[in-house]
């Protein structure tokens, strides 16, 4: 058993061999697991991007034909939904670090930990099966009839992502039992740092909103198998109550894709500007409430396939989600105000989230107006919308995450030069590629095209070529990011002078994370009464 | 009396109450994503009622409400036992704990072959939905009817089966002492579980069998 090394050795010195890493019950392995996994998933799907955007430099044919785009598109969305975005700051970053900042030893079900990573592991297995046997080519939202219809496997794509999604729900039922019952004393609830809160709030959606996608995917696979009728309005089914059951479920999901970005980026802001969060209860609050109203908008998606009164409503209700959000955003803005800022690389990614949420959330309250919607549905705009809020927000909080946490989680410092050289280039490449298509789809451009007119041409070409920006930031991020592990200096336990609790763990931690049990006697960013550890 | 062996509190728990908290949260949120998880269903249900309203108060009558009936008694009888089990252990009497465990399997076996009975006589007159639906001058969309009605109890039955060997794996455990008055955890969960299951079925039961 892995735990019955000293506790006080490191954790990736304590025992060795595979098996010690793939049945280990210890929440940072499976932390790190979960985080080359979701890489590897970023990787693939960042390369299906690249192709499909090659194949638009051109309204004519290059190197795919039509079905293969389509195949490519479905694949890219699939793959970094399910495989990336979802388990991304939660399963990876969160894994690592959640009972680290409370200051437990553990998970409460460590066991339950273990198994949500197989099923993960199992469930990708089925989602990327599907591209050897015929593909998928429905788009990732399996739209009926079509899903039922193609002659591509979208079952086995369906049963993949069925399976995914108890790896999902586990891991929410870990984190909020965890959070209820493993915190040290004197870690109240207000003292919690608002990574947590915003894990604690998006493991509530995993749970309640995962086993309804579940099930739909279940139907979905029985009406495709079986036949029976039920999203077949020849055979007096529904084919919009798919619509709703699977948005009842991805709608909360584009919430726990942004919700832990959040709580990252009020880790690192107040670390680096070495002062108190702006309104620390507020914060809280409004991750629960985004939590709550998140499950009440799912209708928005399906403005033209409602009746004209219940999209009245769900646009009503989708500017509700603007407020907490907005809150959020004046917050951050207000921390800075008079603070101590260090330009470091992880407060670097905090601005560019800044500027890439703003702009990614100011369009999603345009695209909630009902009339506006109407026009600028399934159109570019709607493309470039969620890539601000996904990629601009989740997946740069994420690299911010990832090089704030790089040190505590690996004991190597990596190189900040190049560091600030791949966030420059990332921020560039991603705004070069999906700004653009805010015009294109304002004029019309239909998304998950193949073709089309000609006006477009300049416009697609020079989002296209952002891409390789893009992808030549990613690279550098992985070369410095391996070089930091060769060669890279040993970082202290608080390199940042962050104050949380996992800044009093070594870097990297021990086996059951601290050497002595710890106390919190302050707020979690209280820089005037709390002392630095390690300063 | 059977011989307790003692329950070491695992190693990243302070102690007992805090691990048998964290069990039971655990198991109340799992709880709840079952719910919800069977609620989809019901709302399709609930769809295609509102749909074709006729249709389903034909339909329910052909289904054996006194069927259903027996099998909600057997259910609320196998909760009950259920309750006593945990009941006993928690007073230390494993051997009266054992024998309630065995009945409440017992009873849940009873349910199933019941339920065996009514599909049969449903596929028999060809309602089982899909291709193989050939029920002869059926009444129109019956087979939007049949399809809830074979999910939602198909769905609740690995459920009820999933109990069964939650059950047989709990007598195994008391039998080896692993479960007494000072550690019944596993006990206590999967009773929580089969109360799920049974007021799942407490709402199956009037939604599809007492319609008309």
């Amino acid at each position: 058993m892995v735990h019955s090394a000293s506790s006080s050795v490191n954790f990736f010195k304590a025992s060795s061999g595979w098996r010690s890493w793939l049945f280990t019950l210890d929440h940072k392995r499976i932390g790190i697991m979960y985080l080359v996994s979701i890489i590897i998933a970023f990787g693939l799907g960042g390369l299906f991007a690249m192709a499909l955007r090659l194949e638009l430099l051109s309204p004519s044919p290059i190197l795919f034909s039509a079905k293969e785009y389509n195949q490519l598109f479905t694949l890219h969305g699939a793959i970094m939904t399910f495989l990336f975005i979802i388990p991304s700051i939660p399963a990876a970053l969160g894994n690592f670090l959640l009972p680290i900042m409370i200051g437990a030893k553990d998970f409460a079900f460590p066991k339950l930990n273990l198994a949500s990573l197989h099923i993960y592991i199992l469930g990708s297995f089925f989602l990327l099966a599907s591209l050897f046997v015929g593909g998928v080519d429905t788009g990732w939202t399996f739209y009926t009839p079509y899903s039922v219809e193609t002659d591509t496997s979208t079952v086995m794509t369906t049963l993949g992502v069925f399976i995914l999604g108890f790896s999902s729900i586990l891991t929410g039922i870990n984190f909020i039992v965890t959070v209820h019952k493993m915190r040290v004393p004197g870690l109240t609830w207000m003292r919690l740092p608002l990574l947590i809160w915003a894990l604690y709030s998006t493991a509530v959606i995993q749970v309640l909103a995962t086993p309804v996608l579940a099930i739909t995917l279940m139907l979905l696979i029985v009406e495709r198998v079986f036949g029976v009728g039920i999203f077949d309005p020849a055979l007096g089914g529904d084919p919009v109550l798919f619509q709703h059951f699977f948005w009842f479920y991805s709608h909360p999901a584009v919430y726990i894709m942004i919700l832990p970005a959040m709580g990252v980026i009020s880790e690192i802001v107040t670390t680096f500007c070495k002062k108190n969060i702006f309104g620390y209860k507020i914060m809280a609050a409004s991750s629960i409430s985004i939590a709550v109203i998140g499950f009440l908008v799912w209708g928005h998606h399906m403005f033209t396939s409602q009746s004209p009164l219940a999209s009245a409503i769900f646009s009503f209700l989708t500017f509700f989600v603007s407020i907490p959000s907005g809150i959020k955003l004046f917050n951050w803005v207000a921390t800075m105000y008079r603070g101590n800022i260090d330009l470091k690389t992880p407060f670097l990614y905090f601005l560019a989230f800044l500027f890439l949420f703003f702009i990614g959330g100011i369009t999603g309250v345009v695209l909630g107006a009902l009339s506006l919607n109407v026009h600028l549905h399934d159109t570019y705009f709607v493309v470039a919308h969620f890539h601000y809020v996904m990629v601009g927000g989740t997946t740069i909080a994420f690299l911010g995450g990832i090089h704030y946490w790089w040190p505590k989680i690996t004991g190597r410092m990596y190189s900040e030069t190049w560091a600030r050289v791949a966030c420059g280039l990332i921020f560039l490449g991603f705004n070069m590629v999906f700004l653009v298509q805010f015009f294109m789809g304002s004029k019309g451009m239909p998304r998950r095209y193949y073709t089309y007119l000609d006006q477009f041409q300049p416009m697609h070409a020079f989002s296209t070529s952002g891409t390789w920006v893009l992808g030549l930031g990613f690279i550098l991020v992985v070369f410095y990011l391996i070089d930091s592990l060769l060669n890279g200096e040993q970082a202290p336990a608080n390199p940042w002078g962050g104050l949380t609790l996992e800044w009093r763990a070594a870097s990297p931690p021990v086996l059951e994370n601290f050497d002595t049990p710890q106390q919190v006697t302050h707020d979690p960013y209280d820089y005037e009464n709390g002392s630095i550890p390690h300063a | 009396m059977l011989k307790s062996v003692p329950h070491h509190v695992a190693h990243h728990f302070e102690d007992a109450d805090q691990e048998f908290d964290a069990a039971k949260i655990g198991m109340w949120l799992f709880l709840a994503q079952e719910l919800l998880f069977f609620s989809a269903l019901f709302v399709g249900y609930g769809v295609f009622r509102f749909l074709h309203p006729e249709m389903f108060l034909h339909a329910s009558k052909l289904l054996s409400w006194k069927m259903g009936l027996v099998n909600t008694m057997v259910l609320i009888t196998s909760s009950f036992t259920m309750v006593l089990a945990v009941w006993m252990t928690q007073m230390n009497r494993v051997r009266e704990s054992i024998r309630l465990l065995w009945a409440t399997a017992g009873l849940a076996m009873v349910f199933m072959v019941i339920k065996y009975f009514e599909y049969s006589s449903k596929i028999h007159h060809g309602y089982l939905p899909g291709s193989w639906f050939s029920a002869a001058d059926a009444y129109e969309h019956l087979h939007l009817f049949f399809t809830c009605y074979f999910l939602i109890t198909g769905l609740h039955g690995i459920h009820v089966l999933i109990g069964v060997g939650l059950i047989l794996w709990l007598i195994r455990k008391s039998k080896q002492g692993l479960l007494h008055k000072d550690y019944y955890t596993p006990l206590e969960m999967v009773g929580l579980y089969w109360h799920l299951v049974d007021i799942v079925w407490i709402f199956v039961f009037p939604l599809l069998y007492l319609v008309g």
